[in-house]
């Protein structure tokens, strides 16, 4: 049974990207079959961050338009078989993406994959709104930050009422992904603290990604950071946020930096 | 050649069909009940008049020509009878109206005379506005950008209000759970409405017109149980317990 899965912040800048592309992977390596839509039509960045972006022939908009079949703008990736990206058009814009196009899209998506992934575009406008339009569950991106946070329950409230399962009476299961979460600057009181966010969203936290240099890494050499390096401290916490998301009860941690026997012995400057 | 057409039989169609009659049961005297008759013709005219009209006798023990001078005496005041119940088969005769069977009561509303397509929409509103409720129960959290707004009373919610969501209420606002957008009590001049939340951090709170923004509610309220009201031209805000 195919889940299609929106990753969406209404806030732009907060991982959005990275997270589609380093949950898609994860889900892949656990061996499920995964296609990753990227919806930011005009503003794509999903193959970058996929390392595809070379070989983008056909994208979302052909398809939805009927010049392309989804066979010819599907691309695989190297490293995993079982994840394939449909990039979006750099070139056009939200507009010409079509409720009925998609939804064509998605059925037939459905057929072939367990997960499919659609990373919406930041705001609440017509590509943000198509995105989450057919799923069955969302992954809710936040910083701890009042801001995002905020822009977080208001996509929360469109979840709950401007998509198909809503409209039908029925919920779309929602998960809280706290991304760039600093431990040491919440313990000084510089960041929202997690019972803070929850308590504003009212919805379960699936995971606490922390904020580390690897992300950037591993987006700059075109790898989901899960494939990148999975050992690092954000690594693990999205395979552990996937693993919830396939039913496994995970102890919830933010997972920290593992460091070397050298820095452990030199790692504190003394004042 | 002769073309003879073939006699086509003619179909003798029959359909049931219920209609709607006042039924009278006379009583002894019958001088006296047709007297209570004709205080109700002096009253309202023409109140029978085309409605078809059953005649209950069971009340009463009356010959074939009591029946006859009994229906002579409604159609001297224009009152047609459709049909006779309750009478023994024997006394019945061809000269008389039919005898019925199988009546069953029904709401003498859907007969009156007066009632008109208005009066019947007019009813319906009555009935639609007593069964409107008075206040609006939400069990959601109400997030932000989201705008609940009910005029015709309070409105509750179970859940925390988010920063950027918007309750408009004509009566008072019962907030079970933090209070972080607006809240806005009594629009429709209602001075004694109140706003009451588990845990005040309201953007702005309002009733009747007179508001307050975030910046002057008191810092020590603030993340406390707190109610809102009108004093006059002034909005009180304390504590609970």
């Amino acid at each position: 049974m195919a889940k299609v899965l929106v990753v969406t912040s209404g806030k732009g800048g907060v991982g959005k990207t990275t997270s589609t592309a380093a949950l898609g992977a994860a889900l892949a390596q656990m061996g499920q079959r995964v296609v990753v839509i990227d919806f930011d039509v005009g503003l794509r960045n999903l193959d970058l961050v996929l390392g595809a972006e070379r070989r983008v022939v056909f994208d979302l908009i052909n398809v939805v338009q009927g010049v392309a079949k989804l066979q010819q703008a599907l691309i695989r990736d190297k490293r995993l078989e079982n994840l394939w990206l449909l990039p979006a058009s750099q070139t056009r814009d939200k507009d010409a993406l079509t409720e009925e196009g998609i939804s064509r899209v998605i059925a037939e998506l459905r057929t072939r994959f367990d997960w499919i992934l659609c990373d919406s575009p930041a705001g609440i406008e017509r590509g943000a709104m198509l995105a989450m339009r057919f799923a069955d569950a969302a992954v809710i991106v936040t910083n701890p930050e009042v801001s995002s946070v905020r822009d977080s329950d208001r996509i929360i409230g469109m979840l709950d009422s401007k998509t198909v399962k809503a409209e039908r009476g029925e919920m779309v299961e929602k998960h809280i992904l706290i991304t760039r979460y600093d431990p040491a600057r919440a313990a000084r009181g510089e960041m929202l603290s997690i019972d803070d966010i929850l308590e504003i969203l009212a919805t379960p936290l699936l995971g606490i990604i922390p904020e580390s240099q690897d992300v950037l890494k591993a987006s700059n050499v075109g790898s989901p950071v899960t494939l990148h390096n999975a050992d690092s401290a954000p690594a693990r916490a999205y395979t552990d946020a996937v693993s919830r998301l396939l039913g496994d009860s995970v102890a919830m941690t933010v997972p920290m930096e593992r460091r070397g026997f050298m820095s452990r012995l030199l790692g504190r400057k003394a004042a | 050649m002769n073309a003879v057409t073939p006699p086509t039989r003619q179909l003798v169609r029959m359909r049931g069909r219920s209609y709607v009659a006042f039924v009278f049961s006379p009583v002894v005297p019958v001088a006296g009940w047709l007297e209570e008759v004709d205080a109700t013709l002096a009253r309202s005219p023409g109140f029978f008049v085309g409605k078809p009209v059953v005649l209950d006798l069971s009340a009463l023990e009356l010959s074939s020509s009591g029946i006859t001078h009994l229906v002579s005496s409604l159609e001297q005041r224009n009152i047609r009878v459709l049909g006779l119940e309750g009478v023994d088969e024997t006394h019945v005769t061809t000269s008389m109206p039919p005898l019925l069977t199988g009546g069953r009561n029904t709401m003498l509303a859907q007969n009156e005379p007066k009632e008109t397509r208005e009066t019947r929409e007019a009813a319906k509103e009555a009935l639609k506005a007593k069964a409107k409720p008075a206040s609006l129960l939400i069990e959601t959290p109400v997030r932000s950008g989201q705008s609940v707004v009910f005029t015709e009373g309070d409105i509750t919610v179970l859940g925390s209000v988010g920063s950027g969501a918007e309750i408009v209420a004509g009566g008072s606002i019962h907030v079970y759970g933090t209070l972080r957008g607006r809240a806005m009590a009594g629009i429709e001049g209602n001075a004694s409405a109140r706003i009451f939340c588990q845990k005040i951090e309201a953007e702005l709170l309002a009733i009747d017109g007179f508001y307050q923004t975030a910046e002057d509610i008191d810092d020590n309220l603030r993340h406390r149980p707190a109610q809102a009201w009108l004093a006059g031209d002034v909005m009180r805000i304390e504590p609970l317990n």
